[in-house]
């Protein structure tokens, strides 16, 4: 649905600020699904998910509910989730096998995998005559207008034109390589559970939160400090005088105070994706870690092995939708409700060809920070619906993005935060600058 | 010992466990667990084990101690609002009662959450695995198949169910 008044975004977004209705307004947001969520690349799922022909998933991108399927042809599909007979949901379920035909559940209209009109019942005597032939393309599911993978992770633009998957990446491609670089057979396979958590605020506070480095000590200090205590508990009584490394993903939250964490890095780029740079140090010389070296370097060589595990990355974000924390494996898909309701999908991935104790390894991440009973995210989506209920509110008008501003490094349409100055608020400011863009039409002009 | 008496004995045991959450009586909670104690949630009722798979909780003792030291923190910021559970527990069955007193029993509950102002559901089955311990039993395995435990989460679960 276009709006035909337009407010003007440019103004709402300044340098170093916000204006507060960017989180809170429902003409806003309706104007960004349809010229952000419904136009870029949005992440539809892993092709794991859909091994057999008829496998399908369902999946939200923006406001259209669709379906990735594979086909008989092993290609797969993106389609909208809707019978173009009288509009009825063509999968109810989020996920099956629809046999080798999608059956509408209202009149018995059957298609294709790939949205091609397969029958109607009585065709022939009902339509005889009508503006409607066999070959009419109205009688076909419609598809999604691109459809796009990388390294087995696929992507839908419901735009015509605008950059392939790859130009929109750009650098943040590197989410995908590093992930799959550090598999020895160079590929992953999805871990079959979604958690699936909603927050009670716009879907921007998650994408900014991702990557905000001031927040963890501050956030996330309770959890910080409960696990550090069993961990130095749990060392003294070890033999290797070592608590188990899930502990440490833990109690980092809180031990790398909010002083450390300027010595990290984040590198913002165009579209408004952007990286943080590691700080957990995941590169121990435990057993487990030498063997999954051990197996790494004879698949690899040792010179590019060390390529890969040197890969310096806590976070990719790859803007609007999609958080992935490549070294252990997870990715969060962002799925906007309404203005003040978002919905992430959580995944974990295996790394094809590593030993067991690996995939435990970051499976321990996925329990302990991304399930619902999540030690960290609860207070993270405290705060997100307590910013989106302050931004409600008539206590001010913009929010500040002014940390380190113009201290930033910028090369090439590039913008790292300077040395000593993680804590920037460059990705803020990078998001929103992407966000202006798309929003007054700049960044990618789509037709559906 | 007869069936009734065991029943009995069983039944107010998981009242205890229940009651002890909903008076957040972490501490004592805990302590109901043998040393190698397991609480888990499997997000589908179809899983055998908790061991290397995803699960919403699958924490033995140390990682309890965790959890409890966060909610005790006075800055857990999700905990500082009015919060408070009630578990209702019924239907208990004893599937396996062994000669060594050890006991499997099953039972479904149903909780009820407030958090500020907002009320949340969630019911299931519980599944006990109780070894006879000096004073009554002890908890070697509390598995919570949640009925809800597939839906979306409406925010988390802070403590366990
Ligand atoms: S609505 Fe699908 S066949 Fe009629
Ligand atoms: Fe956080």
């Amino acid at each position: 649905m276009k709006t035909n008044h337009k407010p003007n975004f440019r103004k709402m977004v300044e340098p170093d600020r916000v204006r507060k209705e960017v989180y809170t307004d429902e003409e806003i947001f309706r104007h960004e699904m349809e010229r952000i969520h419904e136009t870029v690349w949005i992440y539809c799922g892993h092709e794991s998910q859909v091994k057999n022909a008829g496998d399908y998933v369902t999946v939200q991108i923006g406001r259209q509910p669709m379906i990735m399927v594979r086909g008989k042809d092993r290609k797969i599909n993106v389609l909208y989730n809707r019978c173009p007979h009288r509009g009825n949901m063509i999968c109810g379920d989020m996920k099956g096998n629809t046999g080798d035909q999608f059956r509408c559940s209202y009149h018995a209209w059957t298609f294709h995998h790939d949205g091609r009109l397969k029958n109607i019942p009585m065709m022939e005597s009902g339509y005889k005559g009508t503006r409607l032939t066999k070959d009419s393309p109205e009688l076909c599911m419609k598809r999604a207008a691109r459809v796009e993978a990388y390294r087995g992770f696929v992507f839908a633009s419901l735009a015509k034109d605008g950059p392939t998957l790859k130009e929109f990446l750009g650098e943040a491609i590197v989410a995908f390589d590093d992930m799959c670089d550090r598999a020895p057979e160079g590929e992953v396979e999805i871990v079959p559970n979604c958690f699936r958590v909603i927050q009670h605020s716009n879907w921007k506070l998650f994408m900014e939160n991702q990557i905000d480095a001031l927040h963890p000590s501050v956030t996330h200090q309770s959890t910080g400090r409960a696990a550090h205590e069993v961990e130095k508990q749990l060392a003294k009584k070890a033999k290797s005088g070592e608590a188990p490394l899930s502990y440490h993903m833990l109690s980092a939250f809180a031990t790398v105070t909010i002083d450390k964490w300027d010595n990290f890095q984040t590198i913002n780029y165009p579209y408004g994706h952007c990286i943080l740079t590691g700080y957990m140090g995941l590169r121990p010389q435990d057993p487990d870690t030498l063997a999954y070296d051990k197996v790494m370097i004879k698949a690899y060589g040792r010179k590019r092995f060390e390529e890969i595990v040197g890969v310096n990355i806590h976070h990719v974000l790859v803007y609007p939708g999609l958080s992935v924390q490549s070294p252990l494996q997870q990715l969060r898909a962002v799925r906007p409700l309404g203005v003040d309701r978002t919905l992430t999908e959580i995944w974990h991935f295996r790394l094809k060809g590593a030993p067991e104790a690996i995939y435990r390894r970051s499976l321990a991440y996925y329990n302990l920070v991304n399930s619902p009973a999540t030690l960290i995210n609860a207070d993270d989506l405290e705060n997100f619906w307590k910013c989106h209920t302050g931004l409600s509110s008539d206590g001010g008008d913009w929010v500040s993005f002014a940390r380190h501003h113009g201290r930033d490094i910028e090369n090439k349409g590039v913008v790292s935060s300077a040395p000593n100055m993680g804590t920037s608020e460059a990705p803020m400011r990078n998001q929103m600058k992407a966000w202006a863009k798309y929003m007054s039409g700049a960044a990618q002009e789509g037709s559906r | 010992m007869s069936d009734l008496q065991l029943q009995h004995d069983i039944e107010q045991f998981l009242y205890r466990q229940a009651e002890l959450l909903d008076t957040k009586q972490w501490q004592a909670w805990t302590e109901l667990f043998t040393a190698d104690g397991i609480y888990w949630m499997p997000p589908d009722a179809s899983y055998k084990t908790w061991d290397g798979q995803p699960a919403i909780f699958a924490e033995d003792r140390n990682l309890m101690a965790v959890r409890m030291g966060r909610v005790l923190h006075p800055d857990a910021w999700s905990q500082r609002p009015l919060w408070g559970t009630n578990h209702v527990v019924s239907n208990v069955v004893i599937r396996k009662a062994a000669k060594n007193g050890d006991v499997e029993v099953t039972s479904r509950f149903h909780m009820m959450e407030l958090r500020r102002d907002d009320v949340r559901h969630f019911a299931g089955q519980y599944t006990h695995h109780l070894v006879k311990a000096k004073k009554g039993y002890a908890i070697r395995l509390q598995r919570v198949d949640m009925t809800n435990a597939q839906a979306a989460y409406d925010y988390v679960l802070q403590v366990w169910v």
